[in-house]
């Protein structure tokens, strides 16, 4: 058998669920439902309301991939201080909860949050006057963190894991005390793991619309929140469609000037 | 010449020991270094002195003893803050920087200025005949200039201990032999101290001023490279440093060594009565004779071609003997075997476990 043929599934694979998907998508954004051509479901994004809304998305995606760059270093070195067999238990429990359905984990957060829900029972017990988080912003960004942070934490754990430990010793050596070894070599070096996390944390949460529908009560309107309107409310497909394009070239472009700098020498990256 | 040189001890261990998992790798040892010495420390893999280099290093704690540096106990102190530096084994030079900022590097965190920076890279470059190498990429440069360069970021820190953890293992043996006289010409230059980890005695002959033979986590000899080959003090050592027969005898008595029921006349005296000996004799000292010169006589067995001598194998009753000569004996002839009394070396054997180990 010839190898290309190996390829045939994933081809299919493309066409059918890739690249059609994407024409349909194109054809709708740019025409009307007459069939004419026309700019203006693209150029909808400039509409206050749908301004708006993308800069939320931005400000909740750039929020939460930050969060979870920080909270991702410290977890990724805490975890490379483990033995061998620990550090496989530490690695499936962060895992675990990637299994289970993510609508029912976004619930149990509403759960958790919720006026009467265990966070407050839990304060309570400490004397602590209940928070009303549920229906926040406060309570759409620990929804988003939780679900994206195990895409940050394993790509930096991989590119920290991949740091020699000579050269560790050899920075500590040339004096390099913790901060200053973290800062000038565990840092740059973990980069590209990082970046990874970024596009694997930045799209989904700049394009997610169902933990903003459900912990954010529907205050919320993310650019996610707008589109899925159009297609599942308004059923304005075109509209929905140029909406869709704009966010896409939109987060490509911002990938492509995260990426810029990491571009020439490794290959980890999308690019 | 050991005395002029160890002026003064810059560097002490003092009854250090170590375990890792329950298993001794050092075990009660103590060393001192004296100022602007080429010590080695020879030995075969797991022997411990890699773990002695870490020890000075500041990377391994020992479990028991202390490490003093200029009189100042420095155990405790952490490696970022010792005055010594390490040339590892694989480089280790960060992959991220150029060869200018790895050099650069713990100059820049001690914060010397830009200028004072600038002519301490120039000058490494320079001592390590890499000159103009300065924007290279470190990960595009040959194992040996890799090697090169990472002895230019250790040497700018101006330590006064240069640790070298085999640092040649990874060339090949041209280069090995080059960077060997390299490393003794920067060490002339730089006039700083030098302690130097390798498996490799032939090495460890050339460069030292000092060998340091560990086996076992333990020392077993210390001296120049020509008393410790000359005069090795137990089996092991005369084993791990160069080619040796080594044979059962017995002291008959004082200058008399009985080696395979022959009487052989030797130079060593106060061994006890009839006490069972190591008898040590390199292949250079063991002479081909005819059959009747010789006090064993044999057939040779095997003579191969080794450039400057050729080596040959004779098997007599109760040993195969190893010999080099730069005349070749017919392979199957008998010979007789000489050796003058000032060549043989008689020594004590190790006690219990120890005998295992070099009788293998």
């Amino acid at each position: 058998m010839k190898r290309k043929y190996l390829a045939t599934p994933y081809i299919i694979w493309v066409v059918g669920f890739t690249l059609l998907p994407l024409i349909t998508i194109g054809i709708s954004a740019f025409t009307r439902d007459n069939g004419t051509f026309t700019w203006s479901n693209i150029l909808a994004i400039s509409e206050p309301i749908n301004r708006q809304a993308l800069f939320f998305s931005l400000a909740i995606a750039l929020g939460c991939t930050l969060i979870c760059i920080l909270l991702a270093y410290p977890a990724a070195l805490f975890l490379k201080s483990f033995r061998f067999k620990r550090k496989g238990f530490t690695i499936f429990l962060l895992v675990l909860p990637m299994w289970m359905n993510f609508i029912l984990r976004i619930l149990a957060w509403q759960m958790i949050l919720s006026k009467n829900g265990i966070l407050n029972f839990l304060l309570g017990k400490l004397g602590i006057a209940p928070l009303s988080i549920s229906n926040t912003w406060g309570a759409l960004m620990i929804g988003m963190v939780y679900d994206f942070l195990p895409y940050m934490i394993l790509p930096v754990f991989n590119a920290i894991s991949d740091i020699d430990e000579d050269t560790i010793e050899a920075a500590r050596d040339l004096g390099a005390g913790s901060m200053a070894v973290f800062r000038k070599i565990i840092f740059p070096l973990s980069m590209p793991g990082m970046l990874s996390g970024v596009v694997m944390v930045f799209v989904p949460a700049m394009t997610s619309f169902v933990i903003a529908d459900i912990l954010g009560g529907g205050k919320v309107q993310l650019i996610g929140n707008i589109i899925e309107q159009e297609f599942m409310k308004s059923m304005d497909w075109h509209l929905g469609a140029g909406l869709s394009i704009s966010l896409m070239l939109l987060v490509l472009i911002s990938l492509a000037f995260t990426m810029q700098n990491d571009m020439e020498d490794r290959g980890t990256t999308i690019w | 010449m050991e005395t002029n040189e160890k002026e003064r001890d810059i560097l002490e261990l003092k009854n250090i020991s170590k375990s890792f998992d329950g298993k001794k790798v050092l075990d009660d040892l103590s060393l001192s270094i004296g100022k602007n010495e080429f010590i080695t420390l020879l030995g075969p893999s797991g022997c411990g002195k890699s773990t002695t280099l870490r020890i000075i290093g500041g990377f391994v704690r020992p479990d028991a003893g202390s490490v003093w540096f200029d009189g100042k106990d420095i155990t405790d102190l952490a490696a970022e803050k010792r005055n010594v530096n390490t040339v590892f084994q694989k480089y280790s030079l960060f992959p991220h920087m150029n060869v200018e900022e790895n050099i650069a590097f713990g100059l820049k965190l001690k914060k010397k200025s830009k200028s004072y920076i600038q002519d301490k890279i120039k000058y490494a470059l320079k001592l390590v005949n890499l000159e103009g190498y300065e924007k290279r990429n470190t990960t595009a440069l040959s194992g040996g200039q890799q090697q090169r360069i990472a002895i230019a970021r250790a040497i700018v820190n101006e330590p006064e201990i240069l640790l070298l953890d085999e640092p040649l293992g990874a060339l090949d043996l041209k280069l090995r032999h080059d960077m060997q006289q390299e490393l003794i010409r920067i060490k002339k230059e730089v006039g700083i101290t030098f302690v130097y980890v390798t498996h490799d005695q032939e090495e460890a002959l050339t460069m030292s001023d000092r060998i340091v033979v560990m086996n076992r986590g333990i020392i077993q000899q210390m001296g120049t490279s020509k008393s410790i080959y000359d005069e090795p003090q137990n089996a092991f050592v005369a084993d791990f440093i160069g080619e040796s027969n080594i044979i059962d005898g017995i002291m008959l008595r004082d200058r008399v060594v009985e080696i395979l029921g022959v009487k052989i006349p030797c130079v060593d005296e106060g061994f006890g009565e009839r006490e069972t000996v190591d008898v040590v004799i390199r292949p250079e000292d063991l002479e081909i004779k005819p059959v009747e010169c010789g006090f064993f006589s044999g057939q040779v067995i095997s003579v191969l071609f080794k450039g400057a001598y050729y080596e040959i194998k004779v098997r007599t009753d109760g040993y195969e003997w190893v010999s080099q000569s730069v005349n070749a004996p017919e392979v199957g002839s008998q010979v007789g075997l000489y050796v003058v009394p000032d060549n043989i070396q008689i020594m004590h054997k190790p006690k219990s476990e120890d005998a295992e180990i070099i009788k293998e």
